[in-house]
């Protein structure tokens, strides 16, 4: 709207038609419409560098998680005649396939050998049927040896699961470009010929995985609560120079480092640490029986609840700070005794505080890695820990990538419920 | 709460004191494990509690030992170069792109706000195991794995948000017709962004900067996938010590890193002051 181009300025009588004109005799509202579309196009070119570069670095990554964990182009680029020939066979049929399919194998299988990428496939379908692997790195050794014309005969003789019918309904039910293997794998199911049925109960990992890490999710989330709320009422109602120097306690420990923090419970609840040394020398326990307060479930939850509690205490802190005295007040004058004005007048209006702190709360802790990593041995380690093991151990990504999108979609729902409950513009730091 | 009136009841004061005492037990909760590790990094023996010696104030239970590891072992000094090459850029680049992205978001007619500000706050929001996993996929596609340009990527990506959320805060506050009477009076643009619009926003844009150094330099789940051992940083090498072989030296280092905790939130804390005071308003 600051452009005012003289060269345009008209001194021409207006036609008067009735049309509000600007001063060069253009309509104004193609004016207006002009002045907006380049007041949107400078914000959007301002805008621009960050979008493309977070597409770039942020957004691009996840989709690829995201394609990853339902991708399985690796059967049909590692055996693909086979894939070709054992389309026409029928899997309910109670016969192996013919001669053809084992010739197409033959010839897949010799170049998978010269190039070894015969073994990945056979740990892609060890995923779903154990034994795979085996099979396919027996034969590997074997198909440079195999002679021309009967090839069924030759790989049942080289490995006689080649014989079972099973073997090959894997390889046809996985041979499918895009598979949902990896999701019914995260949720402890698996497709037999059966159809998908849930695995043996000793067998059920995730399932259990997902269940803890929500119940301690939720056991960090009530205790930051129970111990956010009183500061945060505190801090709210104290003169403003004590409070803010009171914030500091809250500030400090929000700012040092996590792995600060993790380090410092790892030293203070070690079996040889400062608070069993503390309890031992009041004689409060025997030295023989101190106590095990880390590498388990107990450990975990204190040290998240300390890392995640200033993320309770602000929002709440904030919440209350704007709540106005006169309704206790009132509520006192009507007669309320000192309980009954808090609970039934102070602690509804501090609600939206306590949804705000608890989501956040809950959804930083249900994804957190290095606190259990360090501090949580096997029995108080998450979801997250499993994920990253399946990405830098097993290497099965597809499975760390299913994990990864079902935690993301949980993560997904929670923050829409933040945003409806908080808006994600009044997201406040420090 | 503040005071208690002088008709209080046995049992309001009672309770007074109570809630007090509750209140000082969870401060001391939030506090005393970042204080503790202090005098135990100090600790002339390489243990993770306090000696006799120590208790009894003796000055041979005190050395300096722990520090001059840190300061001689090559493992460390090679996690503190990274560390302090990999944080000033991401910083950089998050500072800048995320500056420039808040004022353009902070226009009247932007298509798309909400969709737009929910891509650039997602970094914030995607839990980090996630990041990390897509991240090391993605960049292992493209060869960006275990590079130095991919860490740095990837820290600027994350520390975006607190720019955006940072800046976009004091632009709420920022009045319009200040750079309009700027331009009546003939700055063009880029003058008045300079001379006018940067002066008042800069403190969100330092706090926002301040957030993103914390946040990479602090950050090790997308390092401990991404980097390889070239990359290693001082929280990387925390993690591996705090995993393998726990030494006394993470104390000393932990120490160390509260101290730069406390710089920073000291700075924050003028920031914010000299930014109300600048808006008119009074400081808290």
């Amino acid at each position: 709207m600051s452009s005012t181009n003289e060269d345009h300025v008209s001194n021409g009588t207006m036609p008067d038609d009735g049309i509000m004109r600007a001063a060069d005799g253009t309509p104004l509202k193609q004016r207006l419409a002009k002045a907006l579309r380049r007041e949107k196009l400078r914000s959007f070119l301002l805008i621009a560098p960050l979008l493309l570069f977070i597409l770039l670095t942020f957004v691009a990554p996840i989709a690829d998680m995201l394609f990853r964990s339902v991708e399985n182009n690796i059967v049909e680029d590692t055996i693909p005649r086979t894939v070709e020939a054992l389309a026409q066979w029928d899997p309910e049929y109670d016969q192996l396939p013919d001669e053809a399919v084992f010739k197409a194998l033959h010839d897949d299988l010799q170049i998978a050998v010269a190039e070894r990428i015969h073994t990945r496939l056979g740990s892609r379908l060890n995923y779903e049927s154990s034994g795979m692997s085996g099979l396919f790195r027996k034969t590997g050794r074997r198909i440079k040896r195999m002679d021309e014309g009967d090839y069924k005969a030759q790989f049942i003789a080289a490995d006689k699961d080649w014989g079972d019918l099973e073997t090959w309904r894997v390889i046809r039910r996985f041979s499918a470009p895009y598979t949902a293997g990896y999701f019914l794998s995260a949720a402890d199911a698996e497709r037999t010929s059966e159809g998908i049925e849930l695995k043996p109960e000793n067998e059920r990992v995730y399932l259990m995985l997902f269940g803890r890490t929500l119940t301690m999710s939720i056991a960090i989330t009530i205790s930051c609560l129970l111990l956010g709320f009183p500061i945060a009422y505190l801090l709210a109602h104290l003169p403003l120079k004590t409070s803010n120097m009171l914030m500091i306690l809250v500030l400090l420990p929000f700012w040092t480092s996590l792995l600060v923090r993790t380090s410092a419970w790892k030293v203070l609840l070690q079996q040889q640490g400062v608070i069993n040394d503390f309890l031992v020398w009041i004689r409060l326990i025997d030295d023989a029986n101190r106590l095990v307060m880390i590498n388990n479930q107990t450990g975990t939850i204190i040290a998240m609840t300390h890392i995640l509690l200033p993320f309770m205490i602000l929002p709440l802190f904030s919440v209350m700070k704007t709540i106005a005295p006169y309704y206790v007040r009132a509520a006192k004058s009507l007669g309320a005794n000192d309980w009954t004005a808090f609970w039934r007048v102070y602690f509804p209006q501090t609600v939206p505080g306590i949804g705000a702190g608890a989501i956040l709360v809950f959804i930083l802790s249900i994804g957190y890695y290095i606190t259990p990593e360090l501090v949580g041995g096997t029995s108080g380690i998450f979801i997250s820990n499993r994920i990253a093991y399946h990405i830098s151990s097993s290497l099965n990504w597809g499975l760390a990538a299913a994990l990864g999108t079902i935690l993301l979609a949980l993560v997904m729902l929670l923050f829409y419920l933040y945003d409806k409950i908080v808006g994600i513009d009044n997201v406040k730091l420090g | 709460m503040s005071a208690l009136p002088p008709y209080a009841s046995k049992t309001q004061i009672a309770w007074h004191y109570t809630f007090r005492a509750i209140c000082g037990l969870i401060f001391f909760f939030l506090i005393f494990p970042i204080i503790v590790i202090v005098p135990l990094s100090f600790n002339a023996e390489d243990f993770f509690t306090f000696t006799p010696k120590m208790l009894a104030l003796d000055p041979e239970g005190y050395s300096f030992k722990h520090y001059q590891d840190f300061f001689t072992n090559p493992d460390w000094q090679q996690a503190l170069y990274n560390s302090i090459t990999i944080a000033p850029v991401a910083t950089l680049l998050a500072t800048a792109f995320g500056t420039l992205a808040a004022i353009g978001l902070s226009q009247s007619h932007v298509p798309f706000k909400s969709a737009i500000m929910a891509i650039l706050i997602s970094p914030m929001i995607v839990p980090l195991i996630i990041s990390a996993a897509g991240m090391y996929f993605f960049y292992s596609r493209i060869g960006l794995q275990g590079t130095y340009l991919g860490v740095v990527m990837a820290h600027a990506a994350l520390g975006t948000p607190f720019v955006i959320i940072t800046v976009t805060a004091t632009l709420v506050g920022f009045d319009r017709s200040l750079t309009r009477a700027s331009a009546s009076m003939g700055a063009d643009p880029v003058r008045t962004f300079f001379k006018v619009q940067m002066p008042l926003i800069i403190p969100g844009v330092v706090s926002g900067a301040l957030f993103a150094f914390i946040t990479s330099f602090d950050e090790v789940v997308v390092v401990l996938f991404l980097g390889s051992a070239s990359q290693k940083t001082l929280p990387w090498q925390m993690f591996t010590g705090l995993r393998e072989q726990i030494s006394p030296t993470i104390l000393a280092v932990a120490t160390l890193m509260v101290a730069i905790s406390i710089v920073l939130l000291t700075v924050l804390e003028l920031l914010r002051r000299r930014s109300e005071r600048l808006r008119g308003l009074t400081p808290g």
